[in-house]
């Protein structure tokens, strides 16, 4: 095992791959020369040069394209945007082309491309680079949607997105580059997408989040630790397949479920899990399941305002205790 | 950057076709024009549902075109309008219709409809129902056509309403910049739906906007097949002998509407007239290429009839093999939304 942090789990994840697989290759803005606007790419245009490592322009629809059509026509583009929210340029490309090839041509032609990139919210970027949108793709069928929380798993998972024949969205937490954790040694260690990791055990109360609301979940069960009120949290890993089944025995366990997310409530990954909590556990809940997102408003720039937008642990530990009450 | 104005063919004499590929050309274009002309019948008889973009008077740009290229290993994607373009690929009539009229034994199993025709294995790589949306895919398909250093190409059609299109102009600037084996079709049948190019363009000039993004071009007489072949054999020359991208410009019309819409209707009447599409049926491709066998004695009158039948055998039988075929199981609902 080495310690390392989570975009240098990204960048190895990468180069693992390329090394493996020739037809893998990288496009986005600043990937190359510039080493990469958050240093993920750092390296690799040295290593694997330039027909492999391709500087684009600042064309968003471009860069869909480019990985959608070499994908289709056989090759492993994993397509950098500098941050999601410029992904909005290319909707067309991704919702319309990538996600439905696949369906669209009976399965004639497959589309084996990784969109990665960091998203989330916070440090005063306020409305258009400071939000979170996964539920726009998890919501689009043909899309396998991830968001690892470890660097562990930020490898592991993006293996296995480059390996995947299908389109992934891969979103890294800019808010997560920093952090350091245990990385496996295996150069072939992947994780399957669909199964959820439960990143501490406890009795009362179930935690379900993905990305950085699970370092929130974390953090309030340590405080609720203090109080005798044992959470269980569960990392979910991939929202795309979503695994409903070892969220269910969870709150098959404790009773009791909340449901943590950064992006905005209104219309939510949040909705669709506290829907499935009720479908799958309904008779096992004591009470309703909570919600703790993003507040329904573009992210204001003021620091006390952003503040008071984004949860925190300490809203997370709030909604147990209204749970457990 | 080379710019030349619309070529006429000299006296229709090109003379770089020979007389065995105009044949076939001809029964082609015939088989594209009947095979639409009877996709129009069984619209109206509920056979066939969703849009409707038929190709009438286009015939010269599919054919002239793709029986240039190396199938398999070229690869070629277009936008809606794109029957013609499945056949000329050597897709089986069959598999065209059937995937119109939603059959399990339809070139895309019934998934994708008239809109997303697609066959790989001929190097099909599909229709799109987005105006300008194969544009960006064409600058991918390029690129991996680059990366594998083959010395195929990529041709991407699409229409004059797609040069409006913002991602169209950020996919050729990139096609450009990494000097990638594309070629451009446009396919300039002079309306996007109802908006004429006057009034939908500052700058008329295709041309000059696929120069300004690096590519070399130039405009081309698109209702007759001899100019077609001819302006895309040197630009498939060029793309294959410099790796670098090329633009043509096909001047063309449709003889029918944009869609059902307008066309059961006469909904056309709005935006052109009467007048207009009587000048340019004139210089209907198919008449004039089958003008052009009878002056030189290359194919007999009774050589015509039996071209004439066999195509109109083709298309009916087309249709009852869709007719006669299954749709898909219902349990295919959540087949191939992964690979």
């Amino acid at each position: 095992m080495a310690t390392m942090r989570y975009l240098q789990a990204v960048r190895l994840a990468m180069t693992e791959e390329m090394e493996r697989d020739p037809n893998v290759f990288l496009c986005g803005e600043e990937v190359g020369q510039y080493q990469g606007t958050y240093r993920v790419t750092e390296g690799l245009l040295q290593k694997f040069g330039a027909q492999r490592v391709v500087d684009t322009p600042i064309s968003e629809i471009g860069i869909a394209g480019l990985a959608t059509g070499a994908a289709m026509a056989g090759l492993r583009p994993v397509a950098e945007f500098m941050t999601w929210s410029f992904a909005l340029e290319a909707m067309d490309q991704l919702v319309n082309h990538a996600a439905k090839i696949t369906y669209m041509s009976g399965g004639r032609i497959h589309c084996p491309v990784v969109f990665r990139g960091p998203a989330g919210v916070g440090t005063q970027l306020s409305a258009q680079h400071s939000q979170s949108l996964e539920s726009w793709y998890a919501h689009t069928p043909g899309f396998k949607v991830v968001l690892p929380y470890t660097p562990s798993d930020a490898r592991g998972l993006l293996k296995s997105a480059i390996r995947d024949d299908s389109p992934v969205i891969f979103m890294e937490h800019a808010g997560l580059y920093g952090t350091s954790g245990e990385v496996e040694d295996d150069p072939n260690f992947t994780i399957p997408f669909g199964q959820a990791a439960i990143r501490r055990a406890g009795k009362h109360c179930t935690l379900v989040s993905y990305s950085r609301g699970v370092q929130l979940c974390m953090r309030a069960a340590d405080r609720l630790a203090e109080e005798g009120v044992e959470c269980e949290v569960i990392d979910l890993r991939t929202l795309v397949p979503l695994d409903i089944d070892t969220v269910a025995a969870s709150v098959s366990r404790t009773h009791h479920a909340v449901v943590v997310q950064e992006e905005w409530k209104n219309v939510s990954m949040g909705s669709e899990i506290a829907a499935r909590i009720y479908e799958n556990a309904f008779d096992e809940l004591d009470a309703p399941v909570e919600r703790v997102a993003g507040a329904d408003v573009p992210m204001p720039y003021a620091k006390n305002l952003e503040r008071a937008a984004i949860p925190t642990d300490i809203d997370v530990a709030a909604a147990v205790k209204r749970t457990l009450a | 950057m080379a710019r030349t104005a619309a070529k006429q063919p000299e006296n229709n004499e090109v003379g770089s076709i020979a007389p065995a590929d105009l044949i076939k050309s001809y029964r082609l274009m015939l088989l594209i024009r009947r095979f639409e002309e009877s996709v129009y019948q069984k619209f109206h008889e509920n056979k066939i549902g969703g849009y409707l973009h038929r190709y009438d008077g286009q015939e010269a740009l599919a054919a002239g075109i793709i029986s240039q290229l190396h199938l398999p290993g070229d690869m070629i994607l277009c936008t809606y309008r794109d029957h013609a373009h499945a056949l000329a690929c050597g897709t089986p009539a069959r598999a065209v219709m059937a995937e119109l009229m939603g059959r399990a034994t339809g070139c895309a199993g019934g998934k994708g409809g008239s809109m997303h025709l697609i066959d790989p294995e001929r190097g099909f790589m599909g229709g799109d129902g987005i105006v300008g949306g194969p544009v960006p895919v064409a600058l991918g398909v390029g690129f991996a056509l680059k990366y594998r250093n083959t010395s195929n190409v990529c041709v991407c059609y699409f229409g004059d309403g797609a040069m409006n299109q913002g991602g169209v102009h950020e996919a050729m600037n990139m096609v450009g910049l990494y000097k990638l084996p594309v070629l451009f079709i446009l396919e300039n049948n002079q309306f996007a739906m109802g908006t004429s190019v006057q009034r939908s363009t500052g700058q008329p000039d295709f041309v000059l906007k696929a120069n300004a993004h690096g590519i070399q071009g130039e405009k081309a007489d698109g209702m007759s097949l001899f100019s077609v072949h001819d302006a895309a054999e040197r630009a498939l020359h060029h793309i294959r002998t410099t790796g670098e991208a090329y633009f043509l410009e096909m001047d063309c019309y449709r003889f029918v509407g944009h869609g059902i819409g307008d066309d059961n209707t006469k909904g056309w009447t709005t935006y052109r007239s009467e007048e207009d599409i009587e000048q340019w049926r004139k210089r209907d491709p198919i008449h004039s290429l089958k003008d052009y066998l009878i002056e030189r004695n290359l194919l007999s009158a009774q050589k015509f009839e039996e071209i004439d039948q066999e195509v109109q055998e083709e298309v009916k039988d087309s249709i009852s093999f869709a007719e006669s075929s299954p749709e898909p199981p219902l349990d295919s609902l959540y087949d191939h939304l992964y690979s």
